[in-house]
């Protein structure tokens, strides 16, 4: 039987919901028969890539340690890219957001202050908005590509870093390794049992998914970014501007990003360092399309994306498979994501039998 | 002198991947396509080069099988958004993040064993010549195999139908499908071809440039890349200047010491990349230079009426 491809009359609301699944279980099966040619027992390497990661307490506080970040970085993205404000450089603004965080937090003059924390949230949220206000300005005044700029600030704002670790902020008693001291005890978001790395900032993340729903689905704001978004030109005609959308979008994920930096810093490192994120910023942009825009999608596409992390890092471990598969599998994810999103719009028919002639 | 011949000859050299990989992308852009992908296929060919260097193969098939892998790798980008009709950016970026994780997945078992590098081509006589050779003459054979191409493109592009149709696609896809042309096939050409230029700016960076494999080895020169096709406003020759341009900004890392400038190594890396920027911004101010040559239906999905 031959097939045909149609457009739906209308988009499929049940693939909306089923795509990430598909997606989610292509990426499975391809990652399967990858295992198999590399000399692995599928089943097997799917299980401790998977399940083992989650069968400790120890691996369900570093699950949702990880996913934290992501979570929260992907909800702010997810509000610039409904409006189509393409921020690709949230690497960068964790980056610097942990940049000012810990200048805040080694250099404030009381290392025992109760403000000290609460300070460098301000200032990992103040940093990463500052460098976003830089791709936010351009485009909203210069007509700017943002994705190239926010590109290019997130490679500046490793090299601002490496400069700090290797340079003046180096720990003097540190072994020349590039990082600086460890931050006062009064930086460091309390862990919920000093066994685990699960810590307290996980709030932060859990506040601004609330947030992000509410700003997306109830305000007005919101509202007029989505439509943006969806119909340009129906957002120019009801008056609604787009250098708001461009600032607001770039502004909220750069702001957030900063804190998700912050919290690494102030959390499981305890320091600053060369090596700040495994690429959150860049996983977040999955986060961000997985979960659909939607807040609580975002939440179920942060905590797969943190598994990736950890079953990467697990096979790595015990089967001594390489760590990039972690990022093979977040590319091939996204890839079947898009690729199902086709069947929102369009669906495969019978191709219909010829007709008798004499019937037109 | 000495300094000058360093600093021009490392510039044509620094030039010569953002040349492969942004003439690429200007046939693509060209056809109404647009592929943020070249950062993850230059790295793949950057990666495949390697591996078949390192499999005592010659060093044409090196080359040649890096740019197969730049084409193979491009498809996936293809198939989303030519068959899927996926919006663009996004295609463009998964392929950026599939194809770093493919090639760090190539490279893992490499280390830093030494590799046959790519060697300057010793012409008769004109190497000879003072100045002049080693100025000029004093290259490896993709140096100048990056200027055939550019000839080659902007001959294409110009002055041959097929450019013109392409270009034809690139303006109004509704149009060239009316008259008869398989657009999607020709754009589907387009997106190989940006992919094969690609892989081969990545085999010159880890075959000629560095010459080794180095995870991330790129460091941004596909998006730099990209924005040198609107630097360039999707003129061939345009891309040229602009490679030199960024080319220039390289070297102060190299042969910073040499000019007496005594900045820290990460504020003289950190220039290609504000020099993008700045540049980026000069030229998306003049809104109606760039409208001349831009591809009206870039990045807008098409699907022939049934």
């Amino acid at each position: 039987m031959r097939f045909q491809i149609e457009r739906r009359v209308e988009p499929s609301s049940f693939m909306r919901f089923a795509a990430p699944v598909y997606a989610t279980f292509s990426t499975l099966v391809v990652g399967s028969i990858m295992f198999a040619l590399l000399g692995h027992n599928p089943a097997d390497t799917l299980f401790a890539f998977f399940i083992t990661p989650l069968m400790t307490i120890n691996g369900i506080s570093e699950w949702l340690l990880k996913a934290s970040p992501l979570i929260l970085i992907g909800c702010g993205l997810a509000i610039g890219f409904r409006a189509n404000v393409w921020n690709i450089g949230a690497e960068g603004q964790l980056v610097i957001g942990a940049v000012c965080a810990s200048g805040v937090g080694l250099f404030y003059p009381d290392p025992e202050s109760a403000l000290l924390l609460p300070l460098m949230v301000i200032a990992g949220m103040a940093g990463g908005m500052a460098w976003a206000a830089i791709p936010a300005f351009l485009r909203a005044r210069m007509n700017t590509n943002e994705i190239l700029v926010t590109l290019m600030m997130t490679y500046i704002a490793t090299l601002l870093l490496s400069l700090l670790v290797h340079g003046p902020w180096r720990d003097p008693d540190g072994y020349n390794y590039p990082q600086t001291a460890l931050l006062p005890d009064a930086a460091l978001f309390e862990l919920f049992d000093p066994m685990y790395r699960l810590n307290t900032s996980i709030f932060i993340t859990i506040v601004a998914v609330f947030a992000m729903w509410f700003f997306t689905e109830r305000s007005f704001f919101g509202y007029k970014m989505s439509v943006g978004g969806a119909a340009p030109l129906a957002a120019r005609y009801a008056g609604f501007k787009q250098s708001g959308s461009i600032w607001m979008g770039l502004l909220i994920s750069g702001g957030v990003a900063g804190i998700a930096g912050m919290a690494e810093a102030a959390g499981p490192l305890g320091q600053l360092s060369a090596q700040i994120s495994p690429g959150y910023g860049f996983a977040a942009i999955i986060v961000a399309f997985i979960g659909r825009l939607h807040a609580v999608g975002i939440v179920l596409g942060g905590l797969l994306l943190s598994l990736l992390y950890l079953g990467g890092e697990a096979v790595q471990l015990s089967l001594g498979l390489p760590s990039a598969l972690t990022s093979i599998f977040q590319g091939m994810l996204l890839f079947f994501l898009l690729a199902s999103d086709f069947l929102i719009f369009y669906r495969f028919t019978p191709f219909p039998k010829p007709i008798k002639s004499g019937v037109t | 002198m000495d300094l000058f011949i360093a600093i021009f000859t490392g510039t044509i050299i620094a030039a010569t991947p953002l040349i492969f990989a942004a003439l690429g992308e200007l046939v693509v852009e060209k056809s109404g396509v647009l592929n943020l992908g070249i950062e993850g296929m230059m790295l793949v060919g950057a990666a495949v080069g390697v591996w078949v260097s390192y499999a005592g193969l010659p060093m044409p098939l090196a080359i040649m099988s890096a740019a197969a892998a730049g084409a193979l790798a491009s498809l996936l980008f293809g198939v989303l958004a030519l068959t899927f009709l996926t919006n663009q950016y996004a295609a463009g970026l998964s392929l950026a993040i599939f194809g770093t994780g493919v090639s760090a997945f190539i490279g893992k078992g490499f280390g830093s064993a030494p590799l046959d590098a790519l060697i300057p081509l010793e012409i008769p006589f004109l190497t000879e010549i003072p100045v002049i050779g080693p100025l000029f003459f004093n290259y490896d054979p993709l140096v100048y195999f990056s200027f055939i191409m550019f000839g080659l493109i902007s001959w294409f592009l110009y002055k041959t139908k097929a450019g013109l149709v392409v270009r034809t696609i690139g303006e109004s896809p509704e149009s060239s499908h009316a008259i008869g042309y398989p657009v999607i096939k020709i754009r589907y050409l387009a997106v190989m071809f940006g992919g094969a230029m690609a892989g081969l700016g990545g085999a010159y960076l880890s075959l000629a440039y560095t010459p080794l494999w180095v995870e991330n080895m790129t460091a941004g020169k596909g998006w730099i890349s990209l924005a040198l096709v609107v630097f360039a406003a999707w003129r061939p020759a345009r891309v040229l200047f602009g490679a030199w341009l960024f080319g220039s900004m390289t070297i102060f890392q190299l042969q910073g010491q040499a000019l007496g400038i005594s900045l820290p190594s990460e504020v003289l890396s950190s220039l290609p990349y504000i020099a993008t920027i700045v540049v980026l911004v000069i030229i998306s101010r003049n809104w109606q230079f760039l409208a001349l040559n831009f591809p009206t239906s870039l990045a807008k999905p098409f699907r022939p009426a049934e």
